[in-house]
C-alpha cells in the first residue's frame, strides 16, 4: 500500500474546531429517537457513534450538518463561518456518467478548493493517493463501491472544514481502504479538527465514544 | 463564483451525457408530427393553429425535462452536499436551472423554426415567436423548477412536477401566445414581450428561495 502523501492531508485549520451539543433530542416521524445527547468536541476530539441499526446514528450527524431539526436542545459550532462542515452520507454523491479524473476536476471546483490543491495539476498523484491508480479515464459507474467510496473520500482532502461528520466510513473499504480512512481522519485530527463518525465495527481513530438506543 | 459556473458546467455535461438534451429535441419533433395527423393536413389550418401548437409542445418537453432536474441529485447524495457547498443553496439552484437552460432549451428554441416547417409556420411569424418564446422561457424554467423541486422526494415524481407547474404556466402562455397572435397581424407586440420578460425577471428572484426552501425541507 502507498503511503499517503503529507501534501494531500489536512493542514492545521485556521481556526480551531469546538462542537457542543447539550441534550439534544431526535423526533423521526411520531418516534422519539433518543434524547439528552449532549457532547462537547475541541480541537482534536474525534467522537465514534455506536448503537443498534435505528438508533438514530445518521439523524445525529443529520442533525449536526444542520439538514435535520433539533426536537430538543441546543447544537453549537464556535467557528460558524459559513460551511465548516464536510458531511459523508452512504449516499456517495458521485454521478456515474463523469470519468474519475473529471469527478476530482469538478469536486475540487465545487468545494472551492485552494489553487494548490487542485487535483488538475496532478490527478494522478491523487488518484494514487486514494489508491485509484491508472482509472482517470474510467466512468465513475465502473467503479466497484469500494473504489466509489475511496472516490467520495476526496473531497475530505480537496477543501479544509474543521468537522467532520462520517457516516460508517469503512463501509465496503478493503484494509488498504480502512488504512487510508484512518490516516486522513488521524491528520485531520493532528491539524485541529474534530469529528463524528457512525460505526458498527471499532474505529482507531477516535478519542471517545458514545452509544445511542442503549438500554434507554 | 467559481463555484457556480463548475456547478452549472456540470449539470450541462452530464445532461449532453445522460441524452437528455437528444431526448428532448426528439420529443419536440415527435409531439409537432403528431399534430398534423390529429388536424389533418389542410396546410392554411396547420399555418393559423402553428404558433399555438408549437408553444404548447414546447411546455410540455421542458416540463416532462424538468421532473429529473433535482431528483437524480436527492437520489444519489448530491442533495446533501449541495447544502454544504460554499456558496447558498439559492444560487446553486440557480447555477443548475442556469446550466438546464443553456444545455436543454437552446438547442429547443434553435429547432422551434425546422419544427415550424413541419407545421407550416409562415417565416413572416417566426421572429415574434421566438423573441416570445426566448422571454418567456427562463420564466417556464424558474417556475418549473419550483414544481420539480416540491416533488422531489417522490419517486415518479413526474408527473406530480407537471401538476404543480402547470397553473405557473397559464400566465406565460397567455402572453407567449398573445403576443405570437399579434404576429400573425404583421405586427410587433412590444407591450406583451415586456410583460413576458416581466415573469421571467420575476421568477428569477422568487423561485430560487422557494426551490431552495423546498429542497431544504426535502433533506430532512
Amino acid at each position: 500500500m502507498p503511503k499517503p502523501q503529507k501534501k494531500f492531508l489536512p493542514v492545521p485549520y485556521a481556526k480551531p474546531a469546538d462542537l457542543q451539543l447539550a441534550g439534544v433530542a431526535c423526533t423521526r416521524g411520531m418516534r422519539r429517537l433518543f434524547e439528552g445527547v449532549s457532547f462537547r468536541l475541541k480541537a482534536g476530539d474525534g467522537l465514534a457513534l455506536y448503537g443498534p441499526n435505528g438508533s438514530g446514528k445518521t439523524s445525529l450527524l443529520r442533525q449536526i450538518a444542520g439538514f435535520l431539526p433539533l426536537a430538543a436542545g441546543t447544537l453549537s459550532i464556535a467557528d460558524k463561518a459559513p460551511y465548516g462542515v464536510h458531511f459523508m452520507g452512504h449516499a456517495d454523491a458521485l454521478k456515474n456518467a463523469l470519468s474519475v479524473g473529471e469527478t476530482l476536476a469538478f469536486e475540487a471546483a465545487l468545494w472551492g478548493a485552494p489553487k494548490a490543491k487542485d487535483p488538475l495539476l496532478d490527478t494522478d498523484r491523487w488518484l494514487t493517493h486514494l489508491g485509484l491508480e491508472g482509472r482517470a479515464w474510467q466512468a465513475v459507474g465502473d467503479l466497484s463501491a469500494g473504489q466509489r467510496r475511496r472516490l467520495a473520500l476526496a473531497k475530505l482532502c480537496l477543501a479544509p472544514r474543521p468537522i467532520w461528520l462520517l457516516d460508517e466510513p469503512m463501509t465496503a473499504l478493503d484494509e488498504a481502504g480502512r488504512h487510508l480512512v484512518n490516516a486522513l481522519a488521524g491528520a485531520h485530527l493532528a491539524a485541529g479538527g474534530v469529528l463524528v463518525a457512525s460505526s458498527h465495527v471499532p474505529l482507531d481513530f477516535t478519542t471517545d465514544a458514545l452509544t445511542l438506543g442503549a438500554a434507554a | 463564483m467559481s463555484v457556480f459556473w463548475a456547478l452549472c458546467r456540470q449539470h450541462m455535461v452530464l445532461a449532453w451525457r445522460g441524452g437528455h438534451t437528444t431526448l428532448a429535441v426528439a420529443f419536440l419533433f415527435i409531439g409537432v408530427t403528431l399534430m398534423p395527423f390529429g388536424l389533418g393536413p389542410e396546410l392554411a389550418l396547420l399555418q393559423a393553429l402553428a404558433p399555438g401548437l408549437l408553444w404548447v409542445v414546447l411546455v410540455m418537453t421542458l416540463l416532462t425535462s424538468l421532473d429529473r432536474v433535482f431528483q437524480a441529485d436527492y437520489e444519489d447524495g448530491s442533495l446533501d452536499q449541495m447544502m454544504l457547498m460554499p456558496l447558498p443553496l439559492e444560487f446553486v439552484v440557480l447555477a443548475k436551472l442556469l446550466g438546464h437552460y443553456i444545455a436543454l432549451v437552446v438547442p429547443l428554441l434553435l429547432a422551434v423554426p425546422l419544427a415550424g416547417l413541419l407545421l407550416n409556420l409562415a417565416p413572416a411569424h417566426l421572429p415574434m415567436l421566438l423573441l416570445a418564446m426566448a422571454a418567456g422561457s427562463p420564466a417556464l424554467v424558474l417556475l418549473g423548477g419550483i414544481g420539480a423541486s416540491l416533488a422531489v422526494s417522490v419517486r415518479r415524481g413526474g408527473l406530480l412536477t407537471v401538476l404543480l407547474s402547470l397553473p405557473f404556466y397559464v400566465p406565460v402562455m397567455i402572453f407567449g401566445a398573445g403576443a405570437t397572435q399579434q404576429a400573425l397581424a404583421g405586427e410587433i407586440d412590444a407591450t406583451r414581450l415586456a410583460i413576458l420578460c416581466l415573469f421571467s425577471l420575476a421568477s428569477l428572484l422568487a423561485a430560487p428561495v422557494a426551490m431552495a426552501a423546498a429542497l431544504r425541507n426535502a433533506v430532512r
